[in-house]
């Protein structure tokens, strides 16, 4: 930056982006990636609910007991840890340790590439088995809603990398763990998106849970549409 | 400066069309906005004229049904999409800023990608009528019709592409207003001292973040079954038949308010300048405004009353739907209320919102009656609904966009629009609008159903429908009007100085057009009416001893939104190549994926304010 960069920051505290003059006192981007998730919760409300419609309209393809539980279990466990080194890399950038903050964020996108490779897998397993985009309702509306799901866990797995990989110009450190604040909000809200998907698309789905509820559920769903 | 050795050297500070196209001035971007709503008018007024041309006699076979469909499904995607939406965006842009005190919006990069996408969405979906396949399913692309089964050519294909490029700058803008109203405003702007066109910005940038994402889900799986063979909307398949429909109108209602709510505050503050007090309960406006958000996401299947939802489903719908209209009532009568006793000036934005607030009100007389379920199914897909949605959203969004525009005009050029023209303007678009659309509801109690091309001497229409025609007519020649006063007005109208209006709210404190980092010094805010009450505030001194413009930094132009906008538009056209040649559309869809890519990692890394406009003041 050389000698530019004193003057820089005593004039950018003037413009529209100065964290700590906002009328809320929250910064910005903080505030749009909030407002992001929001509406990224109404992107996926209607995915799910689309699935819960067509679950059982298997036509002659495979129905829900293709799913394999126990391996989705450990692949569930694996971004739940990646949430919790997500955490510690925070922590790490938010005390200055360097070192720390690189282990956990590189294990957090290693985690997530291990998602993801657990979800090809179960892709693969499932085609062979004839569970395809085409096979029926219920392989669409599945494998458009958890394939979304997996994209944005890949840009998350990008996000996280280009803070690595950036962390070693010297251009992300202690002053600005907001960047990496941020990125973790995206990464904890698209694990919670997936734990909502494991209950009610999987485990729901494998263990046939048609108790009371969903009858309800199902009887406000026919009267509304 | 790393950030500097690139392709192309960042722009410092550009002129002429470069400086357009790199432009992260909201003030521009808001102009851009204006222009570019402007043209799709236009276009989207040929469209209208020519159906009313093919309508106008019975049998006629002017266009034909093919075009006609296309014609109706244009006419209402561009009004929607490329004229109301963008024309309320060219507004929040350039004034919103003004009217909270800011320097700028939050994101004015995001503010620029924003432009871009609904400019280059916009064009997408346009360019299907050069490859003779517009879009003809209706504004609405009802699944299964829309399916490769029902609508073979690629039209549908542009519509979902365009639609999506378009929607990704709307969520940008939406997330960009929230931010920005929410977090810079100017010290003493409280939520409570904003002008209600503020408030209306706020209240739509939330159902513009809540609603679209789902419009988005409903065209990404119509994307996947036309282009990969899903089967969501498939009937035979075992899908539900409603899906489109309730996903669609999920979005499609709270769209509505999105495109009347920025109209009513822009009545709301034109209101008190022209009567000379202060808006009555302005609380009250502020809370129905919020209250017509919330509700406006529980009343989409009033859209769906013939479908057959069951008894429950849609007396619980045709409840809310009526209970919809109290908070807007509550506006009306505010709004008479603020008239009532105040010295009144009849000026040209006046008469417009004066214009908006009868004609919104017979639309909104006629919106209650569809809420009556058993009057709605002897209405559903007649003209009285073609003559209900123009009167809310010609006879409203229009209108009150209309008065926007000679409100602002003198702020955004620095010249007085001429009142003579625009009192001529009022009148023809008030005769030419009544005459076109209030026969229509005539037409719809005949039974002349919407959406046909073509209708047979003896149902005896013919003789409204040509006088409907003549109306068209008249609302042209209205719209030519407008033009005619904007470029004349633009070049030799009377200079308009900082208050013409003796308006009350912060945007007129400063010159017009405003400088650049528009406040010298930040106002401090003390009431709702800040230019009404001046000792109680302060704002903008007339003369500032030191003041050194040089040493407002403001944020440096650049390109990487025009390119990641255009990076974003050419995947999706590569996917409308792949139908065609699947190597050729994977290599434009996959290059321009990485043009995006590379756009984010520039624009990531690119410091706001370029360190050479920095440099230069100290040199």
């Amino acid at each position: 930056m050389g000698t530019g960069e004193p003057k820089r920051m005593q004039y950018i505290a003037q413009g529209p982006e100065a964290d700590h003059r906002t009328s809320t006192g929250l910064n910005n981007r903080k505030l749009l990636m909030w407002a992001f998730l929001g509406s990224d919760a109404m992107f996926f409300g209607p995915l799910i609910t689309t699935h819960l419609i067509n679950r059982t309209a298997t036509q002659t393809g495979p129905t829900e007991d293709i799913f394999n539980i126990p391996l989705t279990t450990i692949s569930t466990f694996v971004l739940l840890i990646s949430s919790l080194a997500m955490v510690l890399a925070l922590a790490g950038i938010q005390r200055g340790q360097m070192g720390q903050f690189r282990f956990w964020t590189a294990a957090t996108a290693l985690l997530g590439m291990v998602f993801i490779g657990f979800q090809m897998t179960e892709f693969a397993q499932f085609a062979a088995e004839g569970l395809t985009p085409r096979s029926s309702l219920f392989g669409s509306s599945f494998l458009i809603l958890t394939g979304l799901h997996g994209a944005h866990v890949t840009v998350g797995i990008i996000w996280l990398w280009s803070i690595f990989f950036t962390s070693y110009t010297g251009k992300i450190k202690q002053a600005n763990s907001l960047d990496v604040e941020i990125a973790g909000l995206y990464w904890h809200f698209v694990d919670i998106v997936w734990i909502v998907i494991f209950g009610v698309v999987y485990l729901i789905g494998a263990f046939g849970v048609e108790d009371r509820l969903l009858e309800h559920a199902g009887a406000a769903v026919r009267l509304v549409g | 400066m790393a950030a500097n050795i690139g392709i192309l050297r960042r722009p410092i500070a550009p002129t002429g069309v470069w400086g357009w196209m790199t432009t992260v001035d909201h003030k521009k971007i808001g102009v851009l906005y204006g222009v570019t709503a402007i043209v799709f008018f236009v276009l989207a007024g040929v469209e209208a004229l020519v159906m009313r041309a093919q309508l106008a006699q019975a049998d006629s076979d002017l266009v034909g049904a093919e075009a006609f469909n296309a014609l109706f499904t244009m006419h209402g995607t561009t009004m929607v999409f490329m004229v109301i939406m963008p024309m309320g965006a060219a507004f929040f842009n350039f004034m919103i800023p003004l009217m909270i005190g800011a320097r700028d919006v939050a994101f004015p990069r995001l503010n620029a990608l924003s432009y871009w996408l609904f400019l280059f969405g916009a064009i997408l979906m346009n360019v299907s009528f050069f490859n003779s396949s517009a879009p003809d399913a209706g504004w609405f692309a009802y699944a299964p019709l829309t399916s490769t089964e029902y609508s073979g050519s690629s039209g549908v294909d542009y519509w979902i592409l365009g639609l999506q490029v378009l929607g990704i700058g709307t969520l940008s803008a939406g997330f960009n207003f929230v931010v920005t109203i929410v977090n810079l405003r100017a010290p003493g702007m409280t939520l409570m001292r904003m002008p209600v066109f503020v408030w209306m910005t706020l209240i739509i940038s939330f159902l513009i973040i809540f609603a679209f994402p789902v419009i988005t889900v409903a065209i990404t799986m119509l994307l996947f079954d036309r282009f990969f063979g899903t089967t969501i909307y498939d009937v035979s398949a075992g899908a539900d038949p409603l899906l489109w429909q309730h996903l669609f109108w999920v979005f499609g209602h709270p769209e509505v308010y999105i495109l009347i709510l920025p109209a009513m505050g822009i009545v709301s503050d034109i209101l008190p300048t022209f009567s000379r007090k202060p808006l009555f309960g302005y609380m009250t406006i502020v809370m129905a405004g919020t209250v017509i958000a919330f509700m406006g996401f529980g009343v989409w299947a009033h859209h769906m009353f013939t479908v057959g939802l069951g008894t429950w489903a849609i007396s619980a719908f045709s409840i809310a739907t009526m209970g919809i209209a109290v908070p807007t009532g509550v506006k009306v009568f505010n709004w008479l209320a603020t008239l009532y006793g105040g010295s009144i000036t009849f000026k040209t934005p006046l008469l417009f919102a004066l214009g908006f607030i009868s004609m919104f009100m017979l639309g909104g007389l006629s919106g209650v009656m569809h809420a009556v379920v058993p009057v709605d199914t002897q209405q559903q897909d007649t003209y009285f609904v073609v003559a209900h949605f123009h009167y809310v959203l010609f006879g409203g969004s229009v209108f009150g966009l209309t008065a926007g525009l000679y409100y602002w005009f003198p702020k955004i050029t620095g010249r007085m629009m001429s009142e003579r023209l625009g009192k001529l303007h009022f009148w023809l678009m008030l005769i030419g609008f009544n005459m076109t659309f209030f026969p229509m509801h005539i037409l719809g109690v005949l039974g002349m159903p919407r959406r046909i091309y073509t209708y047979s001497g003896d149902q005896g229409w013919e003789g409204i429908n040509t006088f409907v025609s003549i109306g068209s007519l008249v609302v042209a020649s209205a719209i030519a009007v407008m033009l005619l006063n904007m470029f004349r007005s633009a070049r030799v109208g009377q200079p308009a100085g900082n208050n013409p209006w003796g308006a009350p709210t912060l945007e007129w404190a400063i010159p017009s057009p405003p400088p650049h980092y528009n406040f010298a010094v930040v106002p401090t805010v003390r009431s709702l009416y800040p230019l009404w009450d001046e000792e109680a505030n302060v704002v903008e001194p007339p003369e500032l001893p030191h003041f050194d413009e040089t040493a407002i930094h403001m944020p440096s132009p650049s390109y990487w939104p025009m390119l990641m906008a255009a990076g974003i538009t050419l995947a999706a056209g590569g996917l409308l190549v792949w139908q065609w040649h699947t190597i050729f559309g994977l290599i434009v869809s996959s290059s321009s994926g990485l043009l995006v890519l590379y756009s984010i990692y520039r624009w990531a890394f690119e410091p706001v304010i370029a360190a050479e406009a920095l440099e230069d003041v100290h040199h």
